[in-house]
C-alpha cells in the first residue's frame, strides 16, 4: 500500500480510536485523579492527598474485603481448572468423534445465560427450601435444611459453574490443537497413561491452562453480581464494597482508590503468570 | 469400573452445569408462587403474568435496543480500525492495536464507573445512550479483535483486483472486503449483542429511569424468590441460546 494513503488509514481507524480515547482512556484517567481527590462533606475537593488509599490501608473491613475477594478468587480459580480440566479432556479424547461438537456446545451451553439469572437460578438450588436441601430431606441424609444460600460456599458454586464451562471450552481448544503423535511417542518409549500425561500433555497444555486460570482471576475479582446475589452481605468482596461506596455514601474517591486497588490485584496476578500467558491464544 | 470411570465423571459434569438452568427452567412452570419442590404445574399462569408487566416488557425492549444499537456500532468500529491497521502502514500501529484491545483487561465496574464520573462531571443525564456507550467501550476490542485476526492475505488479492478494476477505496471496503468478512463480521456482531445483552454492572451504573432487563431482574430479585424470576429468566435463556445456535448453524458450520 503506498504511502500516501496513511491519512485515509489514519481517517478509518480514527473513530474507533476516538471511542476508546474519549470513553475509556479519559473516565480511566478521571478515576486515577478522582482516588487523589477528597470529599469535604459532600462537595469535591481535588488535589493529590492519598488519604483514600491510607483509609483503604488503615480500616479493617476493607482489608477483610481485600482478603475475602482474593480467598473467594484463588479457590474458585483452583477448583475450576480442576473440575474442567478431567472434562475437557474426556470430549476431546473419549467422546467420539462425531459427538464431540455436540458435547461441547451442550457443556457450555448455560454460559449463555445472564449472569443475573445464572446466580439466582442457584439461589433456586441452594435456599432453605431449595432442590438440594428438599433432596437431602427427602433422601433420610439431613433432618433439618441445612444453610448454603448466603454464605461463601454458595458464591463459590456460582462462580465454578460459570468458570469450569469457561475453562472447559479453553482446554478443549489446546488438547484438540495437540498433535497426537506426542502422546503416541510417549507410549512408544513405555510411558504409562499416568506419565505420558504427567511428562507430555500437562506441560504443553499449561499455556493455555494459565491463560484460562487468568482470565478467571480476572473475571472472578471484579464481578459483583455473583457474591452480591449468592454470598449475601454476610461478608463483603471489593466489588461490593465500591457498590456500598458509590451506593450509600456517593464516595467517589474512596471507590475510585478502591478501583485502582482491585487493577493493582489483577497486575499482580498478570505479573506472577506473565511467563505463561498467551493472550492472543485465547 | 475404569472404563466407566469418564462416562461417570461426564454425567456429573452435566448434572451440575444443568442442575440450575434445569431448577429455573422447571419452576418456570410452578403452580403455586414458591418456585421451590414440590414442583405442582405445569402451568403457564407465570409467563402470562410476566408478558403483560408493562415493566418487563419495556425492559426487554431497551435491552433489545442497547444490545442491537451498541454492537452494530461496535463492529462497524472494529471493522474499520481492523482494515486500517490491516492494510494501511501507519507509525504507531502496534500502540493503537493495545489503545484498541485494551478495554478488554479491566472489570466492568470500573469502566462504568470511570463512565458514570465523567459523565456527572460534565453533567451529562443517564439513559439508554449512555448505557449503549458504555457497551461499544466492552465490546469494540472484542469486535476489532475478531475482525483483525480474519484480515488475510486471500482478501487482500481480491481488494487489489477489484482497485485495478477500477473500484474506489468506498466501493472496495462495501463490496469486497465487508462481504469476503462476513463470518467474522457476523461472529463479533452476535458475541456482541449476547455481551451487551447479558450485561448488568454497566447498564446499572449508566442508567436511570430507562432499565435494561438484567437491572430490572436485579430489583425484582431484592423480594426472593418468585416462579415470575423463574419465567423471565428462562425467556432470557431461550433468546441467548437461540442466538448461540444461530451463530452456531449460519457461521461455524459453514466452515466445517
Amino acid at each position: 500500500m503506498p504511502l500516501r494513503d496513511r491519512t485515509l488509514g489514519w481517517g478509518l481507524a480514527a473513530p474507533a480510536l476516538l471511542w476508546t480515547v474519549a470513553f475509556f482512556v479519559v473516565p480511566f484517567v478521571v478515576m486515577g485523579a478522582m482516588s487523589l481527590a477528597t470529599l469535604d462533606g459532600r462537595t469535591l475537593v481535588w488535589g493529590l492527598s492519598l488519604s483514600n488509599y491510607a483509609e483503604i490501608a488503615d480500616k479493617a473491613y476493607i482489608w477483610r474485603a481485600i482478603l475475602v475477594s482474593l480467598e473467594i478468587t484463588l479457590t474458585v480459580t483452583a477448583l475450576s481448572v480442576l473440575l474442567a480440566y478431567p472434562l475437557a479432556w474426556i470430549i476431546a479424547f473419549r467422546v467420539p468423534q462425531r459427538w464431540q461438537r455436540l458435547a461441547l456446545l451442550l457443556a457450555i451451553l448455560p454460559f449463555w445465560t445472564s449472569y443475573v439469572v445464572r446466580s439466582y437460578a442457584w439461589l433456586l438450588v441452594l435456599a432453605r427450601e431449595g432442590v438440594v436441601n428438599q433432596t437431602l430431606m427427602t433422601l433420610g441424609l439431613i433432618a433439618e435444611p441445612i444453610t448454603l444460600a448466603n454464605t461463601r460456599i454458595a458464591t463459590v458454586t456460582g462462580f465454578v459453574h460459570f468458570f469450569v464451562m469457561l475453562l472447559t471450552l479453553t482446554i478443549f481448544a489446546n488438547l484438540v490443537q495437540l498433535s497426537p503423535n506426542y502422546r503416541r511417542a510417549a507410549m512408544d518409549l513405555g510411558a504409562n497413561a499416568f506419565q505420558t500425561f504427567w511428562h507430555v500433555v500437562l506441560p504443553l497444555t499449561l499455556p493455555g491452562i494459565v491463560t484460562g486460570a487468568f482470565l478467571t482471576f480476572v473475571l472472578c475479582i471484579g464481578d459483583y453480581i455473583t457474591p452480591q446475589i449468592l454470598g449475601g452481605n454476610n461478608e463483603l468482596t471489593v466489588p461490593q464494597v465500591i457498590m456500598v461506596q458509590l451506593g450509600r455514601r456517593a464516595d467517589f474517591p474512596l471507590a475510585s482508590a478502591l478501583a485502582i486497588v482491585l487493577m493493582g490485584l489483577v497486575t499482580l496476578a498478570y505479573l506472577a503468570c506473565a511467563r505463561w500467558l498467551r493472550l492472543d491464544r485465547i | 469400573m475404569m472404563r466407566a470411570a469418564p462416562w461417570l465423571y461426564l454425567v456429573a459434569a452435566f448434572v451440575f452445569i444443568y442442575l440450575p438452568v434445569g431448577a429455573l427452567v422447571l419452576f418456570s412452570f410452578q403452580g403455586g408462587s414458591l418456585p421451590v419442590p414440590p414442583f405442582d404445574g405445569p402451568s403457564l399462569q407465570w409467563y402470562g403474568d410476566i408478558l403483560s408487566d408493562d415493566d418487563l416488557t419495556d425492559a426487554l425492549r431497551n435491552s433489545l435496543i442497547v444490545a442491537v444499537g451498541s454492537a452494530a456500532v461496535a463492529c462497524a468500529l472494529g471493522f474499520l480500525a481492523a482494515y486500517a491497521l490491516a492494510r494501511f502502514v501507519l507509525p504507531g500501529a502496534a500502540l493503537m492495536r493495545g489503545l484498541l484491545i485494551a478495554p478488554l483487561t479491566v472489570s466492568y465496574l470500573i469502566v462504568g464507573l470511570g463512565l458514570l464520573m465523567v459523565l456527572q462531571r460534565l453533567g451529562l443525564g443517564l439513559s439508554l445512550w449512555t448505557a449503549g456507550i458504555g457497551h461499544v467501550v466492552i465490546n469494540l476490542p472484542l469486535c476489532f479483535a475478531i475482525i483483525y485476526a480474519s484480515m488475510g492475505a486471500q482478501q487482500q488479492n481480491a481488494e487489489r483486483a477489484a482497485r485495478d478494476l477500477g473500484a474506489n477505496e468506498a466501493q472496495v471496503i462495501l463490496l469486497i472486503t465487508a462481504p469476503m468478512l462476513a463470518p467474522a463480521i457476523l461472529a463479533a456482531f452476535f458475541l456482541s449483542v449476547t455481551l451487551s445483552w447479558d450485561e448488568f454492572i454497566i447498564a446499572f451504573l449508566l442508567t436511570r429511569f430507562d432499565i435494561t432487563l438484567p437491572v430490572e431482574i436485579w430489583s425484582m430479585l431484592r423480594s426472593g424468590l418468585s416462579p415470575r424470576l423463574n419465567a423471565i429468566g428462562s425467556l432470557v435463556f431461550l433468546v441467548s441460546v437461540t442466538a448461540v445456535l444461530l451463530l452456531e448453524i449460519l457461521v461455524f458450520r459453514k466452515r466445517a
